[in-house]
């Protein structure tokens, strides 16, 4: 019916732990997920609710202190917990791409435009520099940046912000990978800037049939954007499924706080509603769900156990003993 | 320092023996860093119980004595624990005596130096236009100096003695406290507690002495910690140099000049100690300072 | 970038200004200028004639003018001891200090770059834990005994090196050590600290990301970033160096303008004393100058900046 899934993750855990061994940070906690080619995920949550990470995690870039700790991550049927280094370091930036956060962070500003984008090509495809550098003129004009020969020899500081993020953007798509991650792609940008990059990024990945994943904390982006969702929190996937479906019918709280207190126009300000309370401290949660000390509905049940994830229809699932079958 | 206005990116100039962090520190830096305090608890004691501590008179030696090497050393006796200097004086006692010179000089012109660069620096920081300006050329210019170029120089007008080093090494060394007390100043004069008293109609002098001092006490005990490593080296140069404290007073910079004289014959002990005490000083020094620096304001850590 | 360099030119200006109206002033007001200035041994008549050709008896402004005017041309009076034209012997003295300095440079970055490198790729580790304890000693024994202990080990013990004068390599070596010794422990630890920011930074995250090799990211994106603030310190402390070594050079009897210092004091032959604080003081501001110059070569954003 379908092709084999791009991106399968299951059960995937990874904790910090400190020198001494005695905090653990479960950032990334039991993750299961799935992405085909050409479909869009987005991975919606508040800060610190491990959606980087699960980035990172998934690109085995994290920090020392982090580790895998269970699970299994399959990228086009391999086994991504089982590569070296070297093969790892061959998959970044050529099969997964990723994009990050503030395109003048992410640049160099030592370096020119021309060097930073032909590098992937360079390193991965072993290209001389000249068809390196034609390689780069035509990703920029793939990323609709006019004037191409005379951005090449330009620094990161002399662009604007959009622009910056599109040679991000071009970077990202230079060695043609499969699956790209953005996270947090236009949260830096202007508003009026941001419509443009998401009609960018959906071309690219039409035209190239690239995987997905869209990092956002922005529900709006979500609608827009993406097939399907995975609400994160407190480094659970708390309910995931498709986009259409989690809107109109979210079954977990958290979700369903979430589309809540999207502003809508027409109501009044006393139509905000916020969620009340903090994310939890990662490195202490409670035992049972890691949402009870804000959910509205939360009973005994929640606290004593975490509720593994539930199948509400096809492919929407969430932990919540309210969903759990003969509940309620 | 730059003598302009330097591009954000620039680092101090001047190499302040600061920012150590040395790991055990950093891990113990709940509680006390032991050793330093210890090592500068010591010379505080000797400092002060000299005449009690010290086995012999530091200034005035025995002639047949000369050169004899430490008690452990052929040659050497147990009267004379660490040897005796070119005219016979005991090296232990005057080493003893000499963390009294140190001690005193250091902590004076760091005190000093620490008053004057404070106040200026408050003065600059919260006055600004013509004030600010005038304090910040000459900070800047006479930081460009080197401050051992300009010790010398300034000795070499005055004359030395005990006394005018210490005016001397707080002339000096002002301009390192007005700089960063100044910069602190400026970012607490947004601050709201200075807003309020201004609204509550409080003079420039009030707010600059019960709100600004008390909140930049804290860099300013940092820096003093830091600084006087630097103060002590300095003035050991300078009497090594024969300008810092003048003989017979002992000075460990002015035992390292005698202890020269005696060098290609192999005295090395006339070298090797004086030179060790100034290492301990000033390495818990730093480290105290170091640590200070963790504990008193975080913030700190950027210096 | 012309406003830039014009900005830095005024500022220099000011700051030159300010410092010989520093340097007259202490001598003219805070010293006597007439013990000072005059030769010992002067007779009264040789006094009143410096009386009038220093202007000591005209107002301060005046005496300051011409204090200018004369150091403008190159006048910096004459040594007592060595009955020369100042600025001739500190100019003849100058290239043995820069010389020292130069090698005293190399040998500290030398050393400081790798180690403070190792140091942050290994953060944590053994070479970060030698490295700081070698910091602590670079940053707390004086040069000036450190290079006694040289003499002691390696002229009086080992009988290798010269111990004082100069003219070989040889004679260079211990010296430059001594002067070096302070500055790899400060640069060492700014390359750590530098190295280790930018190690964090987004585009090295980038980087990463691009699936570039770990000896590359180093390499290339981490190294020249970490370089920018060591090498303008190093820029900076070379000058230091040159002024600095007063003490070095007298251990060592090294014929440079530090030695020449030192020769002004034990003499008291203040012109020279006069003239070194006051060259050294312009040398700074002048290098200092030149490297914000070369900084907006360098770095393409600040080129643009302005």
């Amino acid at each position: 019916m379908t092709a084999p899934p791009l991106l399968e993750l299951d059960r995937l855990s990874a904790h910090y732990v400190t020198a001494r061994g005695t905090r653990v940070v479960r950032a990334v906690d039991e993750v299961s997920l799935t992405l085909r080619a050409g479909e869009t995920l987005g991975v919606v949550g508040e800060s610190g609710s491990g959606k980087t990470t699960l980035a990172l995690t998934l690109l085995r870039l994290l920090p020392p202190a982090a580790r895998i700790v269970s699970g299994s991550m399959r990228f086009a049927g391999e086994d991504l917990l089982a590569k070296s280094p070297a093969e790892m370091r061959r998959i970044r930036g050529k099969r997964i791409a990723m994009i990050l956060q503030d395109p003048m962070a992410s640049l160099n500003p030592l370096f020119t435009i021309g060097d930073q984008v032909s590098e992937p090509v360079r390193v991965h495809e072993h290209v001389g520099r000249r068809s390196a550098r034609e390689r780069a003129g035509q990703l920029l004009q793939a990323v609709k940046i006019p004037a191409v020969v005379q951005r090449l020899r330009e620094y990161p500081h002399q662009m604007s912000g959009g622009m910056r993020q599109r040679i991000v953007g071009a970077i990202a798509i230079s060695c043609g990978p499969q699956l790209l991650i953005a996270d947090e792609p236009t949260t830096s940008l202007d508003v009026t800037i941001q419509a443009q990059y998401l009609k960018l990024l959906r071309d690219i990945q039409r035209e190239r049939n690239l995987a997905l994943i869209f990092i956002t904390h922005n529900l709006g982006i979500v609608a827009r954007m993406c097939d399907s969702v995975a609400v994160m929190y407190a480094g659970r996937v708390i309910e995931s499924g498709p986009v259409r479906q989690i809107f109109n019918a979210p079954s977990h709280p958290y979700t369903r706080a979430l589309i809540e207190s999207i502003p809508r126009l027409g109501e009044g300000p006393e139509r905000l509603t916020a969620i009340d309370g903090q994310p939890p401290d990662l490195a202490t949660l409670p035992a049972g769900c890691s949402f009870q000390a804000r959910c509205p509905r939360v009973f005994d049940r929640c606290r004593e156990e975490a509720p593994p994830p539930f199948a509400i229809a096809a492919q929407h699932t969430a932990r919540c003993w309210l969903v759990a079958p003969g509940a309620r | 320092m730059s003598v302009s206005p330097a591009p954000a990116r620039l680092p101090p100039a001047e190499p302040l023996p600061l920012g150590l962090g040395l790991g055990a520190v950093r891990q113990r830096a709940q509680g006390l860093p032991l050793v330093p305090i210890a090592i500068v608890a010591t010379l505080l004691l000797l400092a002060v119980f000299a005449d009690l501590v010290a086995p012999h008179n530091p200034e005035i030696g025995a002639l047949a004595q000369r050169f004899k090497p430490p008690a452990w050393s052929v040659g050497g006796s147990s009267e004379y624990l660490l040897g005796t200097d070119h005219i016979g004086r005991d090296v232990l006692s005057r080493l003893i005596f000499g963390a009294r010179v140190s001690v005193i000089v250091g902590f004076t012109a760091v005190i000093f130096a620490g008053v004057l660069g404070t106040s200026l620096g408050i003065l600059s920081g919260y006055l600004g236009g013509w004030v600010d300006q005038v304090i910040m050329r000459v900070t800047d210019t006479w930081l460009a100096l080197p401050a051992l170029t300009f010790a010398i120089f300034l000795a070499a007008i005055v004359g030395p003695s005990e006394f005018n080093i210490i005016i001397i090494l707080g002339a000096v060394y002002w301009t390192r406290y007005a700089r960063v007390i100044r910069g602190e100043v400026l970012s607490l004069k947004e601050r709201d507690f200075v807003r309020l008293a201004i609204v509550a109609n409080c003079t420039k002098w009030t707010i600059m002495r019960r709100h600004l001092l008390p909140n930049v006490l804290n860099t300013a005990i940092v820096l003093a910690t830091l600084m006087l490593g630097v103060v002590i080296v300095t003035e050991a140069a300078l009497s090594f140099l024969g300008v810092g404290v003048p003989p017979p007073k002992p000075a460990w910079g002015l035992m390292l000049a005698d202890g020269k004289k005696g060098l290609m014959a192999g005295y090395w002990w006339l070298t090797v100690f004086p030179g060790l005490c100034i290492v301990l000083m000033v390495l818990s020094a730093n480290l105290l300072g170091d640590w200070l620096r963790v504990k008193l304001d975080p913030q700190l850590r950027q210096l | 970038m012309k406003r830039f360099i014009f900005r830095r030119l005024g500022y220099a200006a000011i700051s030159l200004v300010l410092l010989s109206v520093t340097i007259f002033l202490f001598v003219r007001v805070t010293g006597d200028p007439t013990v000072l200035l005059v030769e010992p041994g002067a007779s009264r008549d040789d006094l009143e004639a410096l009386t009038i050709e220093l202007g000591l008896d005209r107002s301060l402004v005046v005496q300051y003018v011409s204090f200018v005017r004369d150091v403008v041309q190159g006048d910096f009076g004459r040594s007592f001891y060595y009955r020369t034209p100042v600025l001739e012997l500190y100019l003849s003295r100058l290239p043995n200090s820069l010389l020292l300095a130069v090698a005293a440079m190399i040998f500290s970055l030398a050393i400081g770059i790798p180690s403070g490198i190792l140091a942050a790729v290994r953060v944590g580790g053994w070479w970060d834990g030698a490295g700081k304890i070698f910091a602590l000693l670079g940053l707390s024994m004086p040069s000036f005994w450190v290079g006694l202990l040289l003499i002691l080990f390696f002229s009086v013990y080992l009988g290798w090196l010269p111990s004082s004068g100069s003219g070989t390599v040889w004679h260079l070596l211990m010296p430059s050590f001594a002067l070096g010794w302070f500055f790899a422990a400060a640069h060492m630890r700014l390359t750590r600290s530098s190295m280790l920011e930018v190690l964090g930074s987004e585009y090295v995250k980038l980087a990463r990301l691009k699936g570039l090799p770990e000896a590359l990211v180093i390499a290339k994106h981490a190294f020249k970033n970490a370089l920018i603030p060591v090498l303008t310190l190093a820029g900076i402390n070379l000058v230091l160096m040159v002024n600095v070594a007063v003490v070095v050079e007298t251990v060592f009897a090294w014929p440079g303008i530090g030695r020449l210092l030192y020769e002004g004091i034990a003499f008291r032959d203040f012109p020279v004393v006069q003239a070194t604080v006051l060259l050294a003081g312009t040398m700074i501001v002048v290098v200092n100058l030149v490297i914000d110059i070369l900084y907006a070569v360098i770095d393409p954003r600040i080129r643009y900046e302005r």
